[in-house]
């Protein structure tokens, strides 16, 4: 056998683990830099706030994608049934009170998508694909159905979202509702990083390296997939509620297949199987938009185009992905 | 016996790869299965395990009748099969894919909300098994970029970190050198010594000197099962091996 040297002090098997797993400094400088929308840029609070919310569906759709790979075109269901629990909740029974309308949303979803998951776990490849997109259509057309629940095409109307915690207030420039979504996706953050670091997290990895040698190694690693499904779903209803609450609207647009393909398309750019770069994704895709409908309000999906194409191309990894690649080389 | 197989019969169309297999493997057996190529070695060892079902026939683990469960349950009660091509987890580290070996088998793996450094007695084991076949070096490497060799044993490896009762081994030296394959069946040979192995491979040299028992299969069935010395002298097995003749 050919003599390797060794990376790191290999007889601490445990403390190299550890090591894995702790936090780095651009960890640490990502989060104080999603503080500066505060102090910087005020008059786009409003948009920091729909990166957060489309961050953290990102994020749930990067626990199914890039950690157990179950492609899905149609994560758009959960994040329009937290987005209508949270809606209905106040708009037709008076509750507005943000953290268990929040939470509420979120259990919707994860029951929703723990009964699904059972189909999920049954197909693979282009069946998965196409299960999880006719899920999604299906669920865009019973809202649409159910106008009297819903409100329909026209949207629900009358939501009203109190107090957080009876003390803040959401203010006109979106101060409230930036540092509620960004507070949220931070604990939600958290929460995948356990997930992810956890024996939970390496089995998923297992399954996404080789899935037929899972059972040879006595894993029952479907129940691992339905488990993961169900906690993104939950994820993602969260995100949905946190649209309602901060925009006091929903319409059927929450459930739409755009909104699938587009939270693809934010962790294709950022990078899948690293959590950042689904937030990554999300930012460099809103702020993009932003710019772009701002020079020629009808062909930005066209740049939109040219940029996913090119980071496909050159960083197969995502832009995270290509970046970290840069800096190790720099070491 | 730990295993034994009752009369296994499968069919491919109207191609029998197994006909009435009927093995006993007895605590701390050392066997070896060999045959020509396409005799059925592989399938054989699938339909043990799972990955394929018998048309007819059943598979007693201690005693008790497996045939009619999955392969994942297979494994937890015991039975244990390596792959002859390498079927590894290339991104994680051996260290990583021995652990969630032994979390699986511990039922750890479910616990999503435990950092994984916090299952302390797993990855010690894990990393024992890797240091006992000689891999504490490169534990901490991606699979992918270790050497073949290496790789064979992160296989037997994962085997061993479901603490297997009885474990098969398709072709564990498979595409190694002879020199390192000499290595591999002396790891083969300290595996502890209650374990039931069976292992396919075709260095008679190697089979003669590490197995106790050698079971013939020709044309999915069991042409001879005997002592290394009674297999060798066999003038049906130098017919299959050497040719002569058209049997």
């Amino acid at each position: 056998m050919s003599i390797f040297h060794a990376t790191g002090d290999t007889s601490q098997p445990v403390s190299w683990i550890r090591q894995r797993n702790r936090w780095s400094i651009f960890g640490i400088l990502f989060w104080l830099a999603t503080l500066l929308p505060f102090y910087f840029f005020p008059a786009y609070l409003g948009l920091a706030n729909q990166v957060a919310i489309a961050a953290l569906f990102a994020l749930s759709v990067d626990l199914v994608l890039g950690y157990a790979g179950i492609v899905t075109l149609g994560h758009a269901m959960f994040f329009g049934l937290g987005a209508y629990t949270a809606g209905i909740l106040s708009a037709r029974y008076g509750w507005g009170e943000p953290i268990s309308g929040l939470l509420l949303g979120g259990l919707v979803a994860a029951a929703v998508g723990y009964v699904a998951s059972f189909l999920i776990v049954r197909v693979q490849h282009l069946a998965l694909i196409m299960v999880t997109l006719g899920l999604g259509l299906l669920t865009y057309e019973l809202a649409n159905a159910m106008s009297w629940l819903t409100g329909g095409t026209d949207g629900l109307m009358g939501i009203s979202t109190w107090q957080i915690f009876g003390t803040f207030r959401f203010d006109l420039w979106g101060y409230t509702a930036y540092s509620y979504s960004l507070a949220v996706l931070f604990l939600c953050f958290l929460a995948c990083r356990l997930i992810v670091n956890s024996s939970f997290g390496l089995s998923l990895r297992g399954v996404r390296e080789n899935v037929k040698r899972m059972p040879a190694i006595g894993s029952d690693y479907k129940w691992h997939l339905r488990k993961v499904y169900t906690i993104s779903a939950g994820i993602a209803g969260i995100a949905g509620a946190l649209l309602t609450q901060t925009t006091n609207t929903v319409t059927l647009e929450v459930l739409s297949f755009q909104r699938s393909a587009d939270v693809v398309v934010m962790l294709i750019l950022g990078g899948t199987g690293r959590l950042y770069g689904a937030i990554i994704g999300a930012i460099i895709f809103l702020i993009a938009r932003d710019q772009l409908a701002g020079i020629n309000p009808q062909y930005w999906f066209l740049w939109i185009g040219i940029l996913l194409m090119f980071v496909v191309l050159f960083m197969p990894k995502g832009i995270l992905g290509g970046l970290s690649r840069l800096i190790r080389r720099e070491e | 016996m730990v295993l034994r197989t009752d009369s296994i019969c499968k069919k491919f169309g109207s191609l029998d790869v197994a006909r009435n297999i009927s093995i006993e493997l007895p605590r701390g057996a050392r066997y070896a299965l060999i045959g020509p190529n396409g005799a059925g070695k592989t399938t054989f060892i699938n339909l043990i395990t799972g990955q394929l079902k018998p048309d007819s026939g059943r598979i007693l683990l201690e005693g008790s009748d497996v045939t009619r469960i999955g392969t994942a349950d297979r494994v937890r009660k015991g039975l244990t099969r390596t792959f002859q091509i390498n079927t590894l987890f290339p991104d994680l580290t051996p260290l990583e894919a021995v652990t969630l070996a032994v979390c699986e088998r511990e039922g750890l793996s479910g616990q999503f909300w435990r950092s994984l450094a916090t299952h302390r007695d797993a990855i010690e084991e894990s990393h024992a098994i890797l240091t006992r076949l000689g891999l504490a070096d490169v534990a901490t490497r991606p699979t992918r970029n270790l050497a073949y060799g290496q790789q064979r044993l992160v296989e037997i490896a994962l085997a061993l970190a479901t603490k297997p009762k009885v474990l098969l081994l398709d072709e564990p030296a498979a595409g190694v050198p002879k020199d390192e394959s000499a290595m591999l069946f002396r790891v083969v040979a300290s595996l502890p010594e209650e374990m039931a192995v069976l292992f396919i491979e075709h260095d008679m040299e190697i089979v003669f000197s590490f197995a106790s028992r050698v079971i013939v299969l020709v044309a999915g069935g069991v042409l001879l099962e005997a002592g290394p010395d009674e297999v060798k002298e066999d003038p049906r097995v130098r017919e299959v091996y050497l040719g002569s003749g058209h049997g």
